[in-house]
């Protein structure tokens, strides 16, 4: 291997310069009335993504209307004052383009994907939409069914994701992670038009926004477009710093057996609540980004190795762990056993491979491979504009700066083997977690 | 918002601007290939076909295909898994392997700093796959988990029924991932067969776009195959004939909202008729919001999430086909709609402004699928596999113009087939009957 290692030092220079240059290539504006600016120049392509990401989600909801962040994202879609219903998507679509939008804990996100030459047009119609929404009552409704069926899709029809909500409200005790994004069924089917326009009057403001250009642009034609059409809609002066009722001390770990007739295969899952990255902060998450991938990404981890290849307890385990979040996030472990072992025998193993890993510590060789596939990525990720746009935009609007997203590659690198062994020993405190067993019922798995 | 249309009227002609140049390229041993060079970023992303794909195998040993793919990366040459995962994460190159009825798919992202080490390692998983026991077992588990998981999941269950239905004896009537019968009888002497079969170089489709050179991509696809043997002693598959008629089946499944699957006879790439039934299908349920089953479905009457349709074009068979999930109370109401406006469409045509909508949206999205070496090695491959010329790119567009409200109009009589279009729900439908 010595040959391949001798390229490996250029391969570093080069993702650190590709890192460098994609730095170098941001930039970053602010309107008079509060809105954020950044633009990422690509011009491979004659194509822009636009979007616009409100730092409100479904946290942000109040207690009683859960969904209403996302129903509200539906209804943005249908009238305006100066666009009827369902104009604004026809017209990205009369001009070759697609749009959509997306709700999450934190943000809530529009975006058009189209030619660069139509970046004025997408402008105007998101500023439009960002202040103008002008509903009735009787239009709402039909939508409403819509968001009731998209909960029957992603959560109703799937065992899986309705022991994910479970599981959610189990780890959150106080915060409202704990409810689902999509909202509680019985909590949708009450939603009305006025808690939606309180939503939207609350957070929909350019003060709450960040604007995220990326494509075939130049940053100077984007800010003095963006001055013309986002300039003068006025910022909300009401608008308050992000401040959601955060976790007690957690003293009780917590068990949950979900039984579901639907379970293909039973698994076993534990959540345990886990710090988030924080603005000039990092290094913790980074170590436990390391960390799940030490344990879980890819044949050579270490959950892989000892459960998957050596004892042959599970066909499939896995560790997860995103630290773009405003407040605690969680990490994860789940492990679905081979047909002959027992859900108390497949926990009983995951935790065994846990404690020996403690003991062994990390592996240098297979820590330099994990940092080596992050310098790669660097040079993969700018292949895709689209997905650097969401990406940038995902971590904006989760209250990390600019700089937070362009010093991570430099922190992962520098994360040493004792640090995730202590990020590890901080975060498996079992009295801060969720255990599920997920089955059919049947079986001796019970 | 009459103000800001005025305003920008005048842009929303389609622009024009340089699509990729393909190269194309013949390599010393015979192997065709495409290029588009970009050296922009440090990398190239290359694309592989072994067309037949599970369709050559031997129907008593379905999944045998996708249980030898699973292996490909699971030990080779003189490396067991765990090695070869090592290898593979040292030179942090991304390699994907994949099997489906028509052809076994090979992509790469390879740097250019390590790509002849990285090159070296991808053929070695191509051929020399060891097969070693503990892999299989390892695998043939996995296999047999995701079989398990399908059996209780309603997408795949309609998915199953509808092909059965469709395609009689054809391969396509049974899932290429096998049963767990036939799965768990497989032997290694038969993974080594079907590699034999599959991976040859006489069916091989090769796509690059990136960092590296028309000379050196020649080189570089010589030494990847090296060692594969020419050709295969299993005959491609026949063309399937597709027996779909009007009836509903109901599959019963505990869960609160039915999934549909539906479809009819299609239309294929090379009819002449292609394009006009391509824009139909945008304006029926192709296009994202703006489309006639999403407006009357979904907007109208609030039925459901998501409805589309589209042009399932395969090598041996070509259907129009979509899906619809909706509550177990409003899927027959869902149903009632969509067999409406398939007559509908039959008996009206469309509009000559959807007409216009339809083209003015489909040329202008077609540039944007061009944005990124991975996006266009694997639109490259598609082209190759579909036997389109390098061309075609740029003629695209006007194809698609030139088809008249009239051309449409008689597509749509002569495809859109309401009595003839077939739906399986599972679920617990309220109202629909097994018929």
């Amino acid at each position: 291997m010595r040959k391949v290692l001798l390229a490996l030092g250029t391969l570093a220079i080069w993702a650190t310069q590709s890192a460098a240059d994609l730095r170098d290539r941001v930039t970053e504006f602010y309107l008079e009335n509060g809105m954020q600016i950044v633009v990422i120049p690509d011009n491979r392509a004659p194509v822009v993504t636009h979007m616009v990401w409100y730092r409100s989600g479904a946290a942000d909801e109040t207690p009683g209307s859960s969904g209403v962040a996302h129903f509200l994202e539906h209804l943005l879609f249908k009238k305006t004052k100066n666009l009827a219903d369902g104009e604004l998507s026809k017209t990205v679509a009369d001009n070759g383009g697609s749009d959509n939008a997306f709700t999450s804990y934190d943000y809530t996100a529009y975006y058009q994907r189209v030619a660069a030459d139509r970046l004025e047009l997408m402008m105007s119609m998101e500023a439009e939409r960002m202040v103008n929404l002008d509903l009735g009552d009787d239009e709402i409704f039909t939508e409403r069914d819509v968001i009731i069926e998209e909960r029957n899709q992603r959560t109703e029809t799937n065992p899986n994701a309705l022991f994910r909500e479970q599981a959610n409200a189990a780890l959150y005790q106080n915060h409202r992670y704990g409810v689902p994004v999509i909202g509680w069924r019985h909590e949708m089917s009450q939603l009305t038009l006025q808690d939606a326009l309180a939503y939207y009057r609350q957070f929909y403001a350019p003060n709450n926004a960040i604007l995220v250009v990326a494509g075939d642009v130049e940053p100077q034609n984007v800010f003095e477009l963006a001055q013309k059409h986002y300039g003068p809609l006025p910022a909300n002066p009401d608008l308050k710093p992000r401040s959601r009722p955060q976790e007690p001390p957690q003293s009780a770990a917590r068990r949950l057996n979900f039984i579901d007739e639907r379970v293909a295969q039973p698994y076993v899952t534990r959540s345990y609540l886990a710090p988030e990255r924080d603005s000039g902060d990092q290094r913790t998450a980074a170590a436990l980004t390391l960390l799940a991938d030490v344990l879980g990404s890819g044949q050579t981890s270490v959950l892989k190795r000892k459960l998957e290849f050596e004892s042959k307890t599970a066909i499939y385990v896995s560790a997860s762990y995103s630290g773009i979040s405003v407040d605690d996030t969680s990490f994860g472990l789940a492990i679905l056993p081979a047909t002959d072992v027992s859900l108390e025998d497949a926990e009983k193993a995951l935790d065994a491979a846990i404690t020996s890993f403690l003991e062994e510590g990390v592996d240098a060789d297979h820590l330099a491979r994990i940092k080596m596939q992050y310098r790669a990525s660097e040079i993969y990720a700018q292949d895709n504009t689209n997905g650097l746009a969401n990406a940038y935009g995902r971590a904006l609007a989760s209250s990390l700066t600019l700089d937070d997203i362009h010093e991570w590659p430099e922190i992962l690198q520098s994360i040493t083997s004792d640090e995730i062994i202590a990020a590890a020993r901080d975060v498996f405190d079992i009295s801060a977690s969720v255990t599920g067993w997920v089955s059919n019922g049947k079986g001796e798995a019970q | 918002m009459k103000r800001i249309v005025a305003f920008f009227a005048l842009i929303f002609a389609t622009p024009l601007w340089a699509m990729p140049e393909i190269q194309t390229i013949v390599t010393r041993q015979g192997v065709n290939a495409w290029l588009v060079e970009d050296h922009n970023i440090p990398f190239v992303a290359l694309e592989l076909r072994f067309i037949g794909g599970a369709s050559i195998e031997p129907l008593e040993k379905r999944g045998v295909a996708t249980l030898m793919t699973g292996l490909l990366e699971e030990g080779s040459g003189d490396m067991d898994a765990q090695s070869f995962a090592t290898a593979r994460e040292t030179l942090a190159a991304s390699f994907g392997y994949d099997v489906y009825d028509d052809a076994l798919a090979i992509s790469a992202k390879i740097l250019t700093e390590n790509r002849d080490d990285t090159v070296t390692l991808l053929r070695q998983s191509l051929i020399e796959p060891r097969f070693d026991t503990d892999a299989i077992e390892r695998v043939r588990s996995q296999i047999l988990s995701i079989l398990s998981s399908n059996e209780k999941s309603p997408r795949d269950i309609a998915s199953k029924h509808f092909n059965a239905k469709a395609y009689g004896n054809h391969p396509y009537a049974t899932n290429y991932e096998g049963t767990p019968e036939a799965i768990s009888a497989l032997t290694k002497n038969d993974l080594i067969d079907i590699h034999r079969q599959l991976l040859v170089k006489d069916r091989v489709i090769v796509s690059a776009v990136g960092d590296i050179s028309a000379a050196d991509l020649s080189e570089l696809i010589d030494h990847l195959l090296d060692g594969l043997p020419q050709s295969s002693d299993r005959p491609l598959p026949q063309s399937a004939s597709v027996t779909l008629d009007g009836t509903i089946d109901v599959i019963q499944f505990p869960t609160p909202q039915s999934f549909v699957i539906f479809g009819q006879t299609g239309i294929a790439q090379n009819d002449p008729d292609f394009f006009a039934a391509y824009i139909l299908n945008h304006i029926l349920g192709g296009g994202g919001f703006e489309s006639r089953l999403m407006t009357e479905v979904r907007e109208k009457r609030g039925l459901t999430y998501g409805i589309g349709t589209f042009l399932a074009g395969r090598d041996y068979a070509n259907l129009l086909m979509g899906q619809v999930s909706s509550s177990n109370d409003t899927v027959a109401q869902a149903i009632e709609v969509i067999r409406d406006e398939w007559r509908k469409l039959a008996q009206n045509g469309v509009t000559p402004n959807e007409l216009a909508a339809a083209k003015t949206y489909l040329t202008g999205a077609y540039p944007l699928r061009f944005d990124g070496n991975g996006p266009i090695a694997n639109i490259l491959v598609g082209m190759q596999r579909m036997g389109l010329d390098p061309d075609y790119i740029k003629t695209r567009n006007d194809r698609i113009n030139t088809v008249s409200l009239e051309e449409i109009n008689h597509v749509a009589a002569r495809l859109m087939d309401a009595d003839n279009l077939y739906f399986v729900v599972v679920g617990e439908p309220v109202g629909l009957a097994n018929n």
